[in-house]
């Protein structure tokens, strides 16, 4: 666990944004009788346990049944309830697809959505508890933010806002501390990236948990080459910041994306498709899980294997700089 | 009503026929004996609410809708048309509609999650679906059973269209809904069948309270399939079939027949 050792060094460690989000519900639901949550067996996990005995009311369970959990979820926020339905995110976002794309988002009922244990946090569980297909298939779903907090800054703001925002949202982070990726920078709305460090000679597009490796990364380009680099948490995947991309495409630095999710259909391809549309010719390359079923391991293990980690992060930033 | 649905899908050259034939009483009762709604406010938020699941009968609500003066029956002409917004199945851009439905068995989760919200809420207002029997066997529908259940959502009525055929053939060639009731009643649900095109006997079982306190209502509607139309009767052909020029004319000729007997 190597990644954990230089995180103390550098940034504040914060906790996991899963407890952060059970802490904020806690919060909203003492003021607002109308904040619901809905889980399919999966408050333990959600560390909704305490909100659950706190707001016996303001819990609805469905059991192990993602279809009718997305679906009641309709229902309530249909009647005006401001509904948070937590499941893991890859059983959330395949197996109750049809619901999502219907009675969430083509009805306009708007629900958040929280996909739990995202991306390959739950490691060596393997292929069938992995979500790395989420953003792809959901971006193709029309009038749905879609959502990947990097720290516990962004996943307090992104919780409080979507309980004021009147729209679908999808919502996915993981089980492991995060650390606080800027202090300085408290600005958050979905659509708008988060840049957590600046510099003009590269940038690194990143989401949810792989921000913070592209800072670590960024940080050793800078101490040990000189290289300063711009780092962004795109943590709304759709609609995407296109101001901020075309800002950091602009004076023709090379770009790199990451993300916690298969190269096909995510972060980095929404980026390219735009950019390369709108004439820019930057050196880009996207990091993330290629098409393959993915290695045994933690979730830090499988980060590394697939270079998204400070070291493979630097390597692959070194060869798009040519240094 | 059967007259109108019938001329809408003939003029749109596409509709799920045999399906509204059979479902076009049980929506009459609902809309002119059961619900309270209102055209001129239909977002109240005390409203009973209706959420179609077995969306393809889009016809048979739209005719309904027109009927009860949620819009005027002429936007019918529209229907399937380009940008029309009356498309083959049910969409809240349409006035007194609730949800986009059409997929099968969405319907009765949403309804659970309606429901829940009005208990909470201390709301007296009732929730309605009507389900197919084409689309029982999808999974979503038996989750949702057992939540409606375990909630004791007495507010809640899930009326089965039971006219026992789908687009392949008999249910029970297709797969076998036999004994729906029985299935029911284990997952804790208060049970009763009614004759689907008796007005009266609709009304009595979807207007009084629960069938019994602290249970779900479910409403098992026997209904012939292409109910009205000599020749649409019990003939799956008739699922998604549009008449001919002469078949219409016999099929109105064969309903106005049945409505002076009225």
């Amino acid at each position: 666990m190597e990644l954990d050792k230089i995180e103390e060094k550098d940034l504040k460690m914060g906790k996991a944004n899963q407890e952060v989000f059970a802490e904020i519900m806690e919060a909203l639901a003492e003021t607002d009788r109308n904040i619901i949550a809905v889980t399919s067996d999966s408050r333990g996990s959600g560390k909704l346990v305490p909100f659950g005995q706190k707001y016996p009311n303001q819990i609805v369970e469905v059991g192990i049944a993602e279809q009718n959990l997305v679906g009641v979820a309709a229902g309530l926020a249909s009647a005006g309830k401001k509904t948070f339905a937590v499941s893991p995110a890859c059983f959330l976002s395949a197996r109750a697809l049809e619901q999502i794309k219907n009675d969430v988002c083509y009805s306009d009922n708007p629900v958040t959505l929280v996909g739990i244990s995202a991306g390959v946090s739950y490691g060596a569980l393997g292929t069938t508890h992995h979500s790395l297909h989420d953003y792809a298939v959901l971006r193709a779903i029309n009038n749905l933010i879609i959502v990947a907090p990097a720290d516990n800054f962004e996943t307090e703001q992104a919780v409080r806002l979507a309980a004021k925002t009147n729209k679908p949202i999808y919502m996915r982070y993981g089980k492991k501390a995060m650390p606080f990726l800027n202090e300085e920078n408290k600005t958050f709305e979905f659509g708008k990236g988060r840049v957590v460090r600046e510099g003009s000679d590269m940038a690194i597009i990143a989401t949810g948990e792989t921000v913070y490796p592209a800072w670590l990364a960024a940080k050793k380009l800078e101490d040990e080459h000189g290289i300063k680099t711009t780092v962004v948490s795109m943590h709304t995947i759709k609609p995407l910041d296109i101001k901020l991309l075309e800002e950091l495409a602009s004076n023709g630095r090379p770009i790199l994306t990451v993300e916690e999710h298969m190269i096909n259909g995510g972060l980095g391809e929404a980026c390219a498709s735009y950019l390369f549309q709108k004439g820019f010719r930057n050196k880009f390359k996207i990091v993330g899980i290629p098409d393959e079923y993915t290695i045994t391991g933690s979730q830090v293990e499988i980060f590394n294997h697939y270079s998204i980690s400070k070291d493979g992060l630097y390597e692959i930033s070194k060869k798009l700089l040519d240094i | 009503m059967r007259k109108n649905l019938l001329k809408y899908i003939y003029k749109a050259k596409a509709g799920h026929t045999g399906g509204s034939l059979s479902c076009v009483d049980t929506l009459n009762v609902l809309y002119n004996r059961v619900l309270n709604v209102d055209p001129n406010n239909f977002k109240n938020p005390d409203r009973d609410r209706y959420i179609q699941s077995k969306g393809h009968c889009v016809e048979a609500l739209f005719v309904t809708l027109a009927d009860r003066g949620f819009f005027p029956e002429s936007d019918l002409e529209t229907l399937c048309k380009y940008q029309s917004h009356y498309i083959g199945h049910p969409t809240k851009k349409v006035n007194g509609v609730e949800q986009n439905t059409g997929a099968l068995g969405h319907g009765l989760p949403i309804c659970v999650g309606e429901a829940i919200a009005a208990k909470l809420d201390n709301k007296t207002h009732r929730v309605y679906t009507l389900i197919g029997d084409g689309e029982l066997p999808e999974g979503s529908n038996w989750e949702a059973f057992l939540s409606a259940a375990h909630y004791k959502l007495d507010n809640l009525y899930a009326i089965l269209d039971y006219n026992k055929q789908q687009i392949t053939g008999n249910n029970s060639d297709v797969m076998n809904t036999a004994s729906v009731a029985e299935k029911l009643k284990a997952f804790g649900w208060a049970v009763k069948e009614v004759d689907g095109h008796n007005l009266e006997a609709l009304e009595e079982a979807l207007n009084n309270g629960p069938l019994e306190k602290g249970k779900p209502n479910f409403i098992i509607a026997h209904t012939i399939k292409g109910k009205g139309v000599s020749y649409m009767e019990g003939n799956t052909k008739w699922h998604h079939g549009v008449p001919t020029p002469e078949q219409y004319e016999l099929a109105l000729s064969e309903l106005t027949e049945a409505q002076a007997l009225i």
